[in-house]
């Protein structure tokens, strides 16, 4: 029984990784905007390294934040569309675990590029040398939580036309612990104190809403296909 | 409970209620505002704007206890399938948004002879903002969709997952900046607010309660009497 559900899992898993990095994918687009809108916060505030200093690591932030938020409205959307959500419903997984696969699937293929490039961020920003690795720590740690909660949203505004914006009334508000811990680690660390407490919450976060995303989303997703 | 699930007996129960409460919320209201802004004294600190707190507080308390209706009222829909229950969220959740707004907006007139500032950053005006913005989640989730039976379990799910939630925000944001007062009447070993001023705060509180009371039981009523009229006007359409 394991063995043919893991295959499930990771099918559901590589399908979704390819369609974000196919063409007209999310994954190349949430790239591109998480460089942009960095870079239009510094046309913003002005030149001034102490200022960008100053605000790097909330910018950094708040920019994957909504990159993470823009690539999730259609997560479900496009299944919910052409139907295949509904033959996914029926596999052996349960609803529960497609959602988890494909939220694994927007993380893996989705935000950990943000990840990735976050240093080069943090150059153009002025980020203190010592907030490098908190930084990509935190990013680590609390962007799953994004991707859990953003899951849930998503999956409520499913069937909605334009549901985007109706998305994002419903899931930023829940962003909010996140973004303070995830921020507050690497303001420590600026600060020469221990960012583990501000990484310790961060990681608690980020699983309750492990135990609650998949089946907040599935219980979404049942009354949409009704 | 069940029992009222049948929209007659509910209006029936209603009906009975709303007599008192509307009675029991002008009393209150009447007692509570002549205590609060003539009969308590100024405070030796605040002086006058200390009289704020007795719109503001309650309005606080009620802001947290309608969500917790609404939460209360998604739960019974998800779990029993309760047909008036969403019905109930629906209801309350337009009062609790008002609620959140008063209390914000008070808080706001007291901060600016007191803190020096119309807004501050602090723990708990943030999280009473963020509750704000998770009602408009609500109220817009029911917008949204035009099947009501969908749209009210989608907002019955996005209510419970905000509840627990709740305190998490609470918590990240009181972690976050801290500026205002620690609880002072709720809290153990009994409140340490004089009682010149905590008699008008608790008239005050039941003259909101009542109010909450009355309000939501008409627009629960008017939420059945709509859906009537609808399943009415359809009968003619297409009987």
């Amino acid at each position: 029984m394991a063995a043919p559900l893991r295959s499930v899992f990771m099918a559901v898993l590589a399908r979704d990784m390819r369609l974000a990095w196919s063409q007209g994918g999310t994954g190349t687009m949430a790239l591109s905007f998480f460089l942009i809108a960095v870079t239009l916060f510094a046309f913003g505030v002005g030149p001034e390294p102490q200022v960008l200093s100053r605000i790097a690591a909330g910018v950094i932030w708040v920019v994957a934040l909504l990159a993470c938020l823009l690539s999730l409205d259609r997560l479900y959307q496009a299944d919910f569309e052409d139907g295949s959500l509904d033959d996914l419903a029926l596999s052996p997984l349960g609803l529960a675990g497609v959602a988890g696969a494909k939220i694994l699937a927007h993380w893996l293929a989705t935000v950990l590029p943000l990840i990735l490039i976050t240093p080069l961020l943090g150059l153009f920003m002025h980020l203190g040398a010592d907030g490098y690795l908190v930084l990509i720590a935190s990013l680590m740690i609390g962007t799953p939580a994004l991707s859990l909660i953003g899951s849930i949203g998503a999956a409520l505004t499913v069937s909605v036309r334009r549901g985007g914006v109706l998305m994002a009334l419903l899931v930023l508000p829940l962003y909010v612990p996140t973004l303070i811990f995830g921020v507050g680690a690497v303001d420590a660390a600026l600060n020469m104190v221990t960012p583990m407490e501000n990484l310790a919450l961060l990681g608690a976060v980020s699983l309750v809403a492990l135990v609650i995303g998949p089946i907040a989303s599935a219980a979404a997703l049942r009354l949409a296909l009704e | 409970m069940h029992r009222f699930a049948n929209p007659a007996e509910f209006n029936r129960l209603a009906d009975r209620i709303l007599p008192w409460s509307l009675a029991i919320m002008a009393g209150a209201f009447a007692a509570g505002l002549y205590l609060a802004l003539f009969a308590s004294p100024p405070d030796y600190q605040q002086g006058d704007s200390v009289r704020i707190m007795y719109v503001h507080v309650p309005a606080a308390w009620m802001a947290m206890f309608t969500y917790m209706v609404m939460a209360g009222a998604s739960f019974t829909a998800l779990v029993w399938r309760h047909p008036l229950a969403d019905l109930a969220g629906k209801a309350a959740a337009p009062i609790g948004a008002t609620f959140t707004a008063l209390a914000l907006v008070t808080g706001s007139l007291w901060g600016k002879p007191m803190w020096g500032t119309y807004w501050e950053w602090d723990g708990r005006m943030t999280s009473v903002l963020v509750l704000f913005f998770l009602y408009l989640g609500y109220m817009a989730v029911w917008q949204s969709m035009d099947d009501e039976a969908k749209a009210g379990r989608a907002a019955s799910i996005l209510a419970l997952v905000g509840v627990a939630n709740i305190p998490i925000i609470k918590f990240s944001v009181d972690w976050w900046n801290t500026l205002h007062q620690p609880a002072s009447v709720m809290r153990m070993g009994g409140p340490t607010i004089d009682g010149t001023m905590l008699w008008p705060l608790l008239i005050m509180a039941l003259a909101y309660k009542a109010y909450f009371v009355t309000v939501f039981l008409w627009r629960m009523k008017l939420e059945i009497n709509r859906r009537k009229l609808s399943v009415l006007s359809q009968a003619e359409v297409y009987g």
